[in-house]
């Protein structure tokens, strides 16, 4: 079979997108701090630490219960940058607008930008717009990219979980994913979900102070908590284990799951994210995210141990265990 | 069903009681078989393997809808996709099998208008707004979906849509059955049946195939404490010398099934001799359109040739799925085949075994 497309599966933030990566990106841009593919890249400037993030948004529908796509590039960027251990600072925004978009649509989505920017607390300094012919494009696709400082004392990285270490998640997973699936494939049972879209560089901001030891900070995007987990196995070559009942999802999130034969644990979050923290502080930490509006719902779900390094497990509820394995390429919903 | 839906069901006090009642009952060495994908995964996902006494071994049978489907009908999508002015509908999971010089994920990145559907409404309406162009929709599965697309085919006569059609590659569980327990060397002592497709068909459905070939055999629901009772009351059975079709799920599953379904299945389609994955044809186990729904066969509306294929080389799925083999007894498996590059359907779909026991067993 030949293997020269670039398949769906190759953007979905698993397996696949990271051979992708492997084989014809990181060659050609080979430097160190690339290659650590965290969320964002941290460089030294003057003895000041920056994080410097970019992600492109092409989401399909643009406005969805909970957020647009507006909201969504900046949140995402601003986070990426959070998961550094930064504060964000500054933004980019670059337009590609398909020719015939409507231009209300476009306000509604500057609008949001806006807002959301002004939640973070965030400046979007420079900015590019683009129109393609119709078909060039679907409506609008948003790039951003941002710049933010990392406190002195902040150590966090992918490659930074030791053992004991406890896994934090800021609260209930898939919301996002299954909001945009059900949306986009006008599934008649989507009337209760909601996108998880939000900034979470203030909750990142408390959770750091007093020096706490938060080792990890990653959001669970594409490819979800699973596959997010897994990246950080196998860059701290620890091994993690979750405990299946502590792992919280909406009851109509779940249903939707259920049906589809969706595993919530693969589904992208956008407004989540997961801590992996020393266990002396851990408590401190959780009360601290429990304290804010994006993390109320947070829990301890599971523990870094010595035990099979760069792999993830699962304590199940009938006290079985099994793997959890990192996503290959998008999530397809079964025949059954 | 919700999340506290499922810790009623999941309570480990109950699981772990049933976990010792078969662990006590359990004596001599079983091999119990699962014939839907929804359980492999659901055993997997569960961690009920990992508790099990070393007497029982699951073995995973032709349960998988996009595993059992043959190479030749694999081909067929694929010959249909490339047809002018086609449209092609499918459940998800069928366009990453590889068939024998591509699939349809590969024709979609080629350019074919190949669209995933969650419901085969969504075929009917992708039909009605695309008047100039054929669509046609796969139908893959088992009992348990081929209502709804016979549902469909009539929702497109009563309509007079010209412009859709159906290629039926439908399988039907109980002659599986019977295949499975006549096949040498599977030496099969137990059936965990399906639960969704047994609501369909009910338990009358399998008696026939069991008063001729008699086995151990429980109907079960895809909680883990469904599983587990099934599990206990096959293993208690076994212990018993006893060979009885028993009903671990009656809260969803009667003996006459669901009627209206049955109904419908009956007038849209006509049972006929199919070819299964790893089975070989088995007769009256599929289901083709029947005769007064022959013009929204698209088997009779387009030319599709294809040649008599063989399976893929080296690949293992045959046997896998009728638990002759596990997949780590396949030479290609983890180290050829794998989810991102699977060289059989058994790792291709969320259900198949090989994908199964890679995701979840490592
Ligand atoms: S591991 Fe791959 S090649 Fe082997 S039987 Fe399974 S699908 Fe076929």
């Amino acid at each position: 079979m030949t293997k020269t497309k670039i398949l769906l599966d190759h953007g979905s933030g698993g397996k696949m997108a990271q051979d992708l990566i492997a084989d014809l990106m990181l060659p050609g841009f080979d430097n160190p701090m690339l290659a650590k593919l965290d969320d964002g890249a941290v460089l030294e400037l003057n003895g000041q630490r920056l994080a410097f993030s970019t992600d492109s948004y092409v989401v399909d529908p643009i406005f969805f219960p909970g957020g647009c796509i507006g909201d969504l590039a900046i949140n995402g960027t601003v986070n990426d940058i959070a998961m550094c251990g930064a504060r964000p600072l500054f933004l980019s925004v670059g337009l590609i607008i398909e020719e015939g978009f409507d231009q209300d649509d476009l306000k509604r989505i500057l609008a949001a930008m806006s807002a959301a920017a002004r939640q973070a607390g965030v400046l979007v300094v420079t900015g590019d717009t683009k129109v393609v012919p119709r078909g060039a494009a679907d409506k609008v696709f948003i790039n951003t990219t941002g710049i933010g400082v990392i406190p002195a004392g902040v150590a966090v990285g992918g490659d930074n979980a030791r053992i004991g270490d406890q896994v934090i998640v800021s609260g209930t997973l898939a919301d996002h994913g299954m909001t945009i699936l059900s949306q986009r494939e006008g599934l008649s049972f989507d009337s209760t979900l909601e996108s998880d879209s939000a900034p979470l560089n203030h909750l990142v901001d408390a959770m750091l102070q007093d020096g706490r030891a938060v080792h990890v900070l990653r959001d669970p995007t594409r490819g979800g908590v699973a596959t997010t987990l897994n990246e950080i196995a196998q860059s701290s070559t620890v091994g993690i284990r979750l405990i299946e009942d502590q792992i919280p999802v909406k009851p109509d999130v779940a249903g939707v799951c259920d049906l589809l034969g969706f595993d919530p644990l693969y589904v992208a979050n956008e407004g989540k994210l997961l801590a992996v923290v020393a266990p002396e502080d851990a408590a401190a930490v959780l009360a601290v995210m429990q304290a804010d509006p994006h993390g109320a719902d947070a829990c301890i779900i599971g523990e870094v141990i010595a035990d099979h390094p760069g792999k993830v497990f699962m304590q199940t509820r009938i006290g079985g265990h099994r793997i959890v394995d990192m996503l290959t390429g998008e999530q397809l919903p079964r025949i059954c | 069903m919700t999340v506290e839906f499922l810790k009623a069901f999941s309570e480990p006090e109950l699981a772990q009681q049933l976990i010792q009642q078969i662990k006590a009952k359990s004596r001599t060495p079983i091999r119990l078989m699962e014939v839907c994908g929804t359980h492999t995964v659901a055993l997997f996902r569960s961690g009920i393997r990992s508790v099990l006494p070393e007497t029982i071994s699951l073995l995973s049978g032709p349960g998988c809808p996009v595993c059992v489907t043959a190479q030749q009908e694999i081909d067929a999508f694929i010959a249909l996709a490339r047809q002018e002015d086609v449209i092609i509908t499918t459940f998800g999971d069928l366009i990453r099998v590889p068939g024998t010089c591509s699939s349809l994920q590969q024709q979609r990145a080629g350019g074919r208008d190949i669209r995933m559907v969650y419901a085969t409404t969504d075929a009917l309406a992708i039909a009605r707004e695309n008047p100039a162009r054929q669509v046609v929709f796969l139908g893959v599965g088992f009992e348990t979906t081929a209502p709804t697309v016979a549902a469909a085919v009539m929702a497109a006569r009563a309509e007079g849509l010209k412009n859709f059609s159906v290629i039926s590659a439908h399988k039907l569980v109980p002659p599986a059955l019977a295949a499975l327990i006549q096949t040498a060397n599977i030496r099969l002592d137990g059936f965990i049946l399906p639960g969704h497709a047994s609501v369909i068909i009910g338990l009358n459905a399998y008696r026939p195939v069991f008063a001729e070939h008699p086995m151990a055999a429980v109907v079960t629901g895809f909680e883990p404490i469904d599983i587990l009772q099934g599990l206990a009351l096959l293993v208690a059975q076994i212990e018993a010398g006893e060979k009885q079709l028993a009903n671990a799920y009656p809260r969803a599953v009667t003996a006459e099934g669901n009627q209206p379904a049955q109904k419908i299945l009956a007038d849209v389609f006509r049972p006929v001799d199919a070819l299964w994955r790893g089975l070989s044809v088995i007769p009256r186990s599929g289901l083709a359109l029947a005769e007064a729904y022959g013009e929204f066969d698209a088997t009779r509306r387009f030319q599709i040739e294809v040649e008599d294929v063989p399976e893929p080389k080296g690949c293992a799925c045959g046997e896998i799925l009728t638990g002759l083999k596990t997949p780590p007894e396949c030479a290609l498996y983890q180290k050829k085949c794998t989810p991102a590059a699977p060289v059989g359907p058994c790792m291709v779909s969320s259900e198949g075994t090989c994908a199964a026991y890679y995701r979840y067993q490592g």
